[in-house]
């Protein structure tokens, strides 16, 4: 979707994501931070996104993988509570979201003195999401259409135009809500911008939003 | 309705309308995977099932197997055992064999534009790229978490020459110069091997070996291999059977670039003593009817194993619902989730505990099977795979962390 203004069509595009190994591993939470610190942009986006698409039959959602690995791996609850709470809807861009996680893991590491060390095979492996966006068939030029096809778009399209435009290409808001204030809907487009995608199932997410359509009275 | 169509109802439409968007980025493109051997193992295995649906998708995808003597299959064995953290020694003159038998190989050959070598034994036939170009990828089967060190920089110089490597579980990626992609293998659902049966089939493939149903069957489906543990999977059954009246089944084919097997069969034999209720059963490559009736009519199924690349007869086994109990090496954590969607052991006394619990505990071993279900479906079936190598060779055209295609 890359036209504005009333009467736009909205291009529905899909995303795929090949995951690459970045062979940067961590044995302990100071490694983790000095990872978290380091490692490019996809890896932050990779870690805190991952289970989003993997997962899909679980809700409510596992963690982040960093607070899952603080929890389960290293066995600190307390420090990996305060990283699955990380509210991530609430940020706009990768380097911000990468120091609210570094902050954390840095007040943990200087406080404490005791760092365990993971056994053989339990380390945290650095990963991080290469996304190829492909262009879809479908094209909605009126509200109708819209509803009509997101209906039928795979969950990667609907993860595409929710997490990807607004976190990872940095636009500041999903491409649905966009789209619908340039047809001067901003009503529901505040309405699917309050939504929380973080903590529903893609489906889940997929219903509200079709719903939220489906109530408006000029449709 | 077509070969590819057949998984909509499993993977969903939208899915596979996403194969064909991607395959049409490779558009032209002739694709070679290149191994050792035709039929065992699973490598032969997902070519088998995968060529076929990426030529419905439209994409030029062929498959070549490399040839060598006697001496050079013990050798890549070596290297096997070697890359998995068995203590081995290799000659000089054996590696200069490995290299002489890659080259030779490399002659015969006709290449296409892209190379996809799997694991270690053609890896030498990179050496070809210097007079012809092309794109070349290396697929790492096995687990690599602790290779020899010896081995590993002999590989690691013809490695470093393609233009990435693939590895099937993160703990495998290593210090290169190229690119690291992780990509998971995958069973395919509509196989013979996977598919739906009737209960008469089990039966019957019950009844023809003998086994009685009316009893708990605990079964390991795999090559027979040192590194599968089939001795320390009997070792586990005789513990387990003091407390619970169970059948042990161990099942499995052997490969052509195997030497080690018959060894093997021979110390499963021995240890097994003639125990009535122990069933060994050496099957052709043509049996996967029968592999998978004994796995569906199996109330537990095993996978024992010390070292696995990653171990697909674990996604077998949880894609028919069943719980299964598992050595948490190589991918078998990426598919089962400890006490969530299977058991993860390390050691003989922990494997025959887990029988025993879930033999008494029904109700929760169904739990475990469901939920391992799932998970296959979101993770390692077919559908996913070929997205994975769609990727890959689209990736080899293009820079960046975020591409846009056309």
């Amino acid at each position: 979707m890359t036209d504005h203004g009333p009467g736009t069509p909205f291009y529905f595009h899909t995303k795929l994501d090949q995951t690459i190994l970045l062979g940067v591993r961590a044995k302990n939470v100071k490694q983790l931070l000095h990872g978290i610190r380091t490692v490019p942009e996809s890896s932050i986006y990779h870690h805190t996104h991952r289970f989003l698409l993997q997962h899909q039959y679980l809700s409510p959602e596992p963690p982040n993988d960093f607070a899952y690995w603080v929890t389960e791996i290293v066995g600190n609850a307390a420090l990996g509570e305060r990283l699955a709470s990380i509210d991530i809807v609430q940020f706009d861009s990768i380097a911000v979201l990468r120091e609210r996680f570094a902050d954390i893991l840095e007040s943990c590491v200087t406080s404490e003195e005791y760092r365990p060390e993971t056994n053989h095979g339990d380390d945290f492996h650095f990963m991080a999401s290469r996304t190829f966006v492909i262009p879809t068939p479908f094209v909605a030029h009126d509200l109708r259409e819209f509803m009509d096809i997101l209906g039928k778009i795979s969950l990667n399209a609907l993860y595409y135009h929710v997490f990807d435009a607004k976190l990872r290409l940095g636009k500041g808001e999903n491409d649905f809500s966009r789209w619908l204030r340039d047809q001067a809907r901003d009503d529901i487009a505040d309405k699917i911008k309050r939504l929380d995608p973080y903590a529903q199932t893609l489906e889940g997410l997929r219903r509200r939003i079709i719903g939220l359509l489906g109530r408006d009275d000029r449709n | 309705m077509t070969g590819i169509e057949r998984y909509e109802s499993i993977a969903g439409k939208a899915t596979i309308d996403e194969l064909f968007l991607l395959a049409r980025q490779i558009e032209g493109l002739s694709i070679q995977n290149i191994n050792s051997t035709s039929v065992g193992g699973g490598v032969a295995e997902i070519l088998t099932r995968m060529l076929p649906l990426m030529k419905e998708l439209g994409v030029n995808m062929r498959w070549d197997v490399i040839r060598g003597d006697e001496k050079f299959f013990v050798i890549t064995k070596k290297f096997h055992n070697g890359l998995h953290g068995v203590p081995v020694e290799i000659t000089d003159d054996e590696y200069d064999h490995f290299i002489r038998v890659n080259r030779e190989n490399a002659a015969e050959l006709s290449f296409g534009d892209v190379v996809f070598v799997h694991d270690p034994q053609p890896v030498a036939l990179i050496e070809k790229r210097i007079d012809l170009g092309r794109r070349w990828i290396w697929r790492c089967h096995i687990d690599f978490s602790r290779p020899d060190r010896k081995i590993w920089k002999f590989l690691h110089r013809y490695v470093s020459m393609y233009d990435a490597a693939v590895f099937s579980a993160p703990a495998f990626a290593r210090t290169l110069p190229i690119p690291q992609v992780l990509i998971s293998p995958s069973i395919d659902p509509l196989s013979e091997k996977n598919m739906e049966l009737p209960e008469t089939v089990i039966d019957s493939v019950f009844n023809k070996y003998g086994i009685d149903r009316s009893r708990p069957v605990v079964t390991q489906i795999s090559r027979f291999d040192y590194l599968k543990d089939p001795v320390g999977v009997i070792r586990a059954y005789r513990a387990a059977k003091k407390r619970v009246d169970i059948q042990l089944v161990l099942a499995g084919g052997g490969a052509t670039d195997d030497p080690e097997g018959p060894a093997v069969m021979e110390k499963i034999h021995e240890e097994a003593a003639n125990d009535p209720d122990i069933l060994v059963l050496l099957l052709p490559p043509s049996s996967d009817v029968e592999i998978n009736a004994l796995q569906r009519g199996s109330t537990i199924i095993l996978q024992k194993s010390l070292r696995e690349g990653f171990g697909l007869t674990v996604s077998e086994a949880l894609w028919k619902g069943k719980p299964t109990i598992a050595g948490a090496v190589g991918g078998i954590p990426l598919q089962i989730t400890h006490k969530y969607s299977g058991i993860l052991t390390y050691s003989i006394d922990g494997t025959a505990r887990w029988i025993k619990q879930l033999i008494n505990e029904p109700e929760y071993a169904t739990k475990l099977g469901q939920n391992g279900r799932e998970h296959i479906r979101n993770n390692f079936l077919i559908t996913r795979h070929i997205k994975d190598y769609l990727l890959l060779f689209t990736s080899l055209m293009h820079k960046g962390d975020l591409v846009y295609l056309k």
